[in-house]
């Protein structure tokens, strides 16, 4: 692993001395940031780092602090906004897309033409056959007059990357681009990315799946805290370095398996069925014990959580929990019954953001919280909430403070505590970590650990080979809506399992 | 299915709806499919649709107005205060005139929903019960009779003698409702400011970031709808033949029920001309089809109500959504 | 916490403020008329508030789940025929106070049913609230016309004066019913599991039916109850106005929103609570008796109250600002 060493003398983008600040926040201190023509190059680092807002300098959504040097294609920029750096040639591709659902595929690959001109008539027809030859030449084959809603989220990735190239960009930024998108969707992402680059077009890729970050880039600019830690190339680098550089911590993967074939076993799952997702599922989770579930997306890990906690009717197949076979007709039931599922979609499936963290706490136990008339008693949920809150060391200002206040790694401490509090006997984690940066994970898993010390089962879903392998006792690999194989961490390592899962 | 049919599948399916209800009044009374009866039609909704557009374009970019009734009234009263100073006037003059003070009205709106930040719903609230206050306190409730010629002439564009000797004719209102119906459509179908609109109504922080002004899109929504709003209050005067500060309250409502039923999307981005012609005339031609049947009177709201209702029920069902459409995507 | 805090989160963010505009008015129109501060006007005011104050309740709970509800006059309406029918079945001004409570429990029963079905259209078809509500409305109003043919019922027994215009240790009927429906929706809203779904619901009603709330069943319960007050409303309008016509009372639909509002429920839904909103009312009704009181007539209010509320709407916006700026924002 290199620090690069010689700056470009004819770099695509060159930014000096970025600062940002936010009433009192520095959210970016003096960063420097090059970006050579024809590259792939990653911006890294965890959330809070500035990469956002350096995005959003760069695209003119935000204006930098004085001082700022901006130079695009050699030439010197003083000032950007949206429709300026898109006539530079400069695109973003945000992570939540931003296109426009009820437009067709033409009318959103072609918006941009419609902003910031004066108002003109305006024929679709006029468009159209410059959208086509756009796609064609890509070779990317997408229906013109498909409305965008009815897209899956891998093809609106794709418009959103055709939108940007039709303003002849020659610098593209895509923010965390791979978040929703399967293996294979994956990989198509990264082919069209590195037809880009041979293109000369120059790719600014957001992720934090570290694996990514150096399979498909050539340097990768590190941030930390709002300010630069360096510019380094990613061959030979490997990601624990990278996950270093990142939070500044040394991190350390340890198996922690243990074999609990003779605890007693809390949910029994024989031969569960449910057409067109998952078929003849059959497993075992044993009290104490956490038990992994990996494969790729589309595997149907999640369906099947979904039809363990009541949210779907399996065609054929049992459960049994704590001895007794039971069926689930909503999720109300199953957290009666001791199972509660923390979903992968914390931000607004998990909590319910501009409520209160009192409220978020309590919601699924309202009935532990009654006083007199059967009325909610404040003390009592007051007395709930302290309890969680310190267990499991969420740091928040005050109880009646919004839930947005808090940051990723204390949101997931507290939807743990959520779920916590109706003392499930089966807790299943479906992707716990998205969204939580690289250092507050081993906070969440060393809670993760501790409850399954004390008792509890859990269930471990995720897409990271190394979060199951270094977290759970036993892992099982889904592919296809079926268990194919199941391993044991202290044997199998890490390089192994990805063979098999991507094999 | 061909995606012109999943795009607009609600005006598909009420036109449909539609076409039979008027097959279905043509064979039972002989009195539907007449020319009298069309031209009827027309003319006593010629205003209502003038309003829709209006209130189309303001859905489209995701708000909503319930003032622009009440506008058209205070248009009607201040439009006659100028004629009556200029001693006359003519229609150029009327419309330039009504389109001026509604659209001035709009930007009262536009100017405090953008301003300060208020979401449409709180200030066409405010503005509503402001304007109707201060229009029948000025006015004290008092009609105006003594209007200019010009304004209350009955103009044809078209008659017809029957053999029986009625008349059937289509007068003014009916053509500056297609003027404004046609003007509509291009602004939102044929425009990149149109473009624009629609893509603000469906997703405003992508709109942001696309660089689209967003002062300019409510300063064109609202002046649109208070521009439609005067020019239907000025058409109004004409079939009425008098200024009534009060008539057209209450309105508003009925309209945004017509322009909805058409497939308007109360959340924006979605919205068509022919989904707005296709909503009002729904809701005409039940009326006129019950009036027809001999129905009684009292009994039209009472079907037309669970109609709408019944409508909107099926609607959902068809697509399936298990979300909330709530007043959060009604913002702007 | 501070102090300002604990109060805010005891009887909410609003409430200072509004108190604040509440004494102003208040001032105001003492030094414009010496007929402000007499007994006269505010027993004045105190019957006249309790219908607006009313409906603006069944009209909040609605709001407060993320909807709206515009049928809420055409129900009181509908509800006070239902009393009026049983009163005259059972001899119109002879009826005794048996067919007086048969009566109600119908009202209020045809309210619960009118909201419990809007309700339902809102949660189970997944249809926008603002939609179902006119649809009913435009329904209600047509079945309430078909029934009385466009004219007023009347002929209702004496004692139904008591309700309209009495008073109770010098306290008028009214006003104790809205008093204390207002003290039960607070409560209900605050303390029971109901109303904490109502305002989670609100906020994110995916989230809350994953976290195991009942949210149809959240929804549909609501609506009813929002018409059963409106049924209670309805009665009192027939109490206060001797009689019942389709369509008493529809100047007040979007004041009760506008009450809302400006007693800082969050249009979105999720947040908000009745006292600023009661506070609020009484300011709207300040406003007009001390107008009427000047010899101003009834629409100068409806203009003064839209043009408060804009004032109101500025000053908040002032107020954020002002916030943003102490804390450094941009």
């Amino acid at each position: 692993m290199k620090i690069d060493p010689e700056p470009d003398p004819a770099p695509a983008l060159r930014l000096r001395n970025i600062s940002k600040t936010f009433g009192g926040v520095k959210a970016l201190q003096s960063v420097d940031f090059e970006v050579r023509a024809g590259e792939v190059h990653c911006l890294a680092g965890e959330n809070g780092s500035g990469k956002s807002t350096l995005i959003k300098i760069v695209t003119g959504v935000q204006a930098p602090d004085p001082a700022a040097e901006f130079e695009l294609f050699g030439e010197r920029v003083n000032t950007i906004s949206p429709t300026k750096a898109r006539s530079l040639g400069i695109a973003v591709i945000w992570q939540d897309l931003a296109l426009f659902p009820y437009m067709t595929v033409a009318e959103n690959i072609a918006f941009d033409d419609m902003v910031g001109v004066t108002p003109r008539l305006y024929f679709g027809g006029r468009y159209r056959p410059r959208v086509k030859e756009l796609l064609d030449r890509l070779n990317l084959p997408l229906n013109l007059d498909s409305l965008l809603v009815d897209l899956p989220i891998a093809q609106r990735q794709i418009v959103a990357i055709a939108r940007a190239l039709m303003g002849n960009a020659r610098l593209v930024f895509m923010d965390e681009p791979t978040a929703s998108l399967t293996h294979s969707e994956t990989n198509a992402l990264l082919k069209i990315v590195r037809a880009l680059s041979v293109q000369g077009i120059a790719v600014v890729f957001v992720s934090h799946r570290l694996a990514e970050v150096i399979d498909i880039s050539e340097r990768v600019t590190v941030l930390r805290d709002g300010r630069l830690v360096g510019v380094f190339a990613t061959e030979g680098m490997t990601q624990f370095r990278l996950g270093e550089l990142m939070t500044g911590e040394q991190l350390k993967n340890v198996v922690h398996a243990e074999d609990f074939s003779n605890s007693e076993p809390v949910l029994e799952v024989e031969g569960l069925t449910r057409h067109g997702e998952f078929e003849s599922v059959s497993l075992i989770i044993r009290r104490g014990e956490v038990l992994g579930l990996t494969g790729l997306i589309g595997a149907g890990r999640s369906e099947l959580a979904h039809a363990l906690i009541g949210m779907r009717t399996p065609d054929a197949g049992e459960l049994i929990l704590e001895g007794t076979p039971i069926r689930f007709n909503s999720i109300r039931d199953a957290i009666a019954r001791g199972v509660a599922y923390v979903s992968e979609d914390r931000l607004s499936l998990g909590l319910i953001q501009p409520q209160s963290i009192a409220d978020n706490t309590v919601i699924s136990v309202l009935d532990r919280i009654l006083g007199g008339l059967g009325l909610i008693s404040p003390a009592r949920q007051s007395r709930l909430v302290s309890h969680w809150i310190e267990k499991l060391a969420v740091k928040i200002g005050a109880p009646d403070d919004a839930v947005s206040t808090l940051s990723g790694g204390n949101q997931q401490r507290l939807v743990l505590a959520k779920w916590l509090a109706t003392e499930p006997r089966l807790l299943i984690l479906d992707s716990p970590t998205v969204g939580v940066d690289v250092g507050a994970r081993a906070g969440i898993f060393r809670i993760v650990r501790q409850l399954a010390d004390e008792g509890l089962a859990i269930l471990l879903i995720s897409d990271e080979v190394t979060e199951v392998l270094y977290n759970a006792d036993r892992v099982l690999h889904m592919a296809h809506g079926k268990i194919v194989g199941e391993y044991d961490p202290r044997i199998t390592n890490a390089t192994e399992l990805e063979a098999q899962i991507y094999a | 299915m061909p995606n012109v049919f999943q795009k607009h599948s609600v005006e598909m399916r009420l036109s449909l709806v539609l076409l039979l209800i008027v097959v279905g009044l043509s064979i039972k009374t002989d009195t539907f499919m007449t020319l009298g009866n069309i031209t009827s039609l027309l003319n006593n909704n010629a205003v209502n649709l003038i309003w829709a557009v209006g209130l189309l374009v303001v859905l489209v970019a995701g708000g909503i107005d319930i003032s622009f009734a009440v506008a058209a009234s205070v248009v009607q009263y201040l439009s006659a205060q100028v004629f009556v100073g200029l001693g006359g006037g003519n229609w150029v003059v009327g419309f330039i005139v009504a389109a001026g003070f509604g659209v001035g009205l709009g930007l009262i709106n536009a100017l405090l929903i953008h301003g300060f930040q208020v979401i449409s719903i709180v200030i066409t609230i405010a503005t509503f019960n402001a304007f109707f206050g201060l229009l029948m306190f000025f006015t004290k409730g008092r009609n105006i009779y003594n209007l200019p010629d010009w304004w209350t002439d009955r103009i044809f564009i078209f008659e017809r003698q029957a053999t029986d000797g009625t008349w059937s004719e289509l007068n003014l209102s009916v053509a500056v409702m297609i003027a404004c119906v046609l003007a509509t459509w291009a602004l939102i179908r044929l425009t990149t400011l149109g473009r624009q609109l629609y893509a603000f109504g469906d997703n405003p922080e992508g709109a942001r970031r696309a660089g689209v002004n967003i002062w300019q899109m409510q300063i064109v929504a609202f002046c649109w709808c208070g521009m439609m709003a005067g020019i239907g209050g000025l058409m109004q005067v004409n079939i009425a033949q008098e200024v009534v500060p009060n008539a057209l309250y209450g309105r508003e409502l009925d309209v945004l029920a017509a322009v909805v039923l058409g497939g308007a999307r109360l959340g924006g981005g979605r919205g068509t001309v022919v989904g707005c012609i296709l909503g009002v005339m729904f809701v005409a031609i039940t009326q006129n089809g019950l009036n027809l049947l001999g129905i009684s009177p009292f009994a039209f709201q009472m079907i037309i109500g669970a109609t709408i209702l019944f409508a909107i029920s099926s609607s959902n069902l068809k697509f399936g959504r298990s979300g909330k459409a709530r007043l959060k995507e009604s913002a702007t | 916490m501070s102090l300002r805090d604990r109060t805010n989160a005891a009887i909410g963010a609003e409430t200072l403020p509004l108190l604040t505009f509440l004494c102003v008015v208040f001032l105001v129109f003492s030094l414009v008329t010496p007929l402000f501060l007499t007994g006269a006007n505010f027993g004045s005011m105190a019957f006249q508030m309790p219908v607006l104050g009313l409906l603006t309740l069944a009209m909040l709970g609605p709001i407060l789940s993320g909807g709206l509800n515009l049928a809420i006059i055409y129900q009181a309406n509908i509800s006070g025929l239902a009393l009026a029918w049983v009163l005259i079945e059972f001899g119109g001004s002879e009826a005794g106070i048996g067919a007086f409570l048969l009566g109600s429990a119908l009202a209020v029963l045809t309210g619960a049913a009118s909201g419990a079905l809007m309700g339902a259209v809102v949660a189970y078809f997944g249809a926008h609230p603002i939609l179902v509500s006119l649809a009913m409305m435009i329904f209600l109003r047509g079945l309430g016309e078909f029934l009385t043919r466009g004219s007023d019922i009347s002929g209702f027994p004496d004692y139904m004066n008591v309700l309209g215009h009495g008073s109770f240790v010098s306290i008028p009927v009214p006003m104790i019913i809205f008093i204390l429906a207002a003290i039960l929706w607070h409560i209900m809203l605050k303390r029971s599991r109901h109303g904490f779904s109502v305002y989670m619901i609100g906020s994110n009603i995916e989230a809350a039916e994953y976290s195991g709330l009942h949210t149809k069943r959240t929804l549909v319960t609501i609506y009813a109850i929002s018409g059963m007050i409106c049924a209670i409303a309805g009665i009192v309008m027939a109490a206060r106005f001797n009689s019942v016509r389709v369509g008493h009372g529809e100047a007040l639909l979007l004041v009760t929103v506008l009450a809302c509002f400006l007693g800082g429920i969050d249009p979105f839904g999720g947040f908000g609570s009745v006292f600023p909103v009661a506070i609020a009312l009484i300011i709207l009704q300040a406003l007009s008796s001390g107008l009427n009181l000047i010899g101003a007539n009834q629409h100068l209010s409806t203009a003064v109250w839209g043009l408060f509320l804009i004032a109101v709407m500025v000053l908040r916006w002032v107020g954020m600002r002002w916030r943003n700026k102490q804390l450094g924002g941009t």
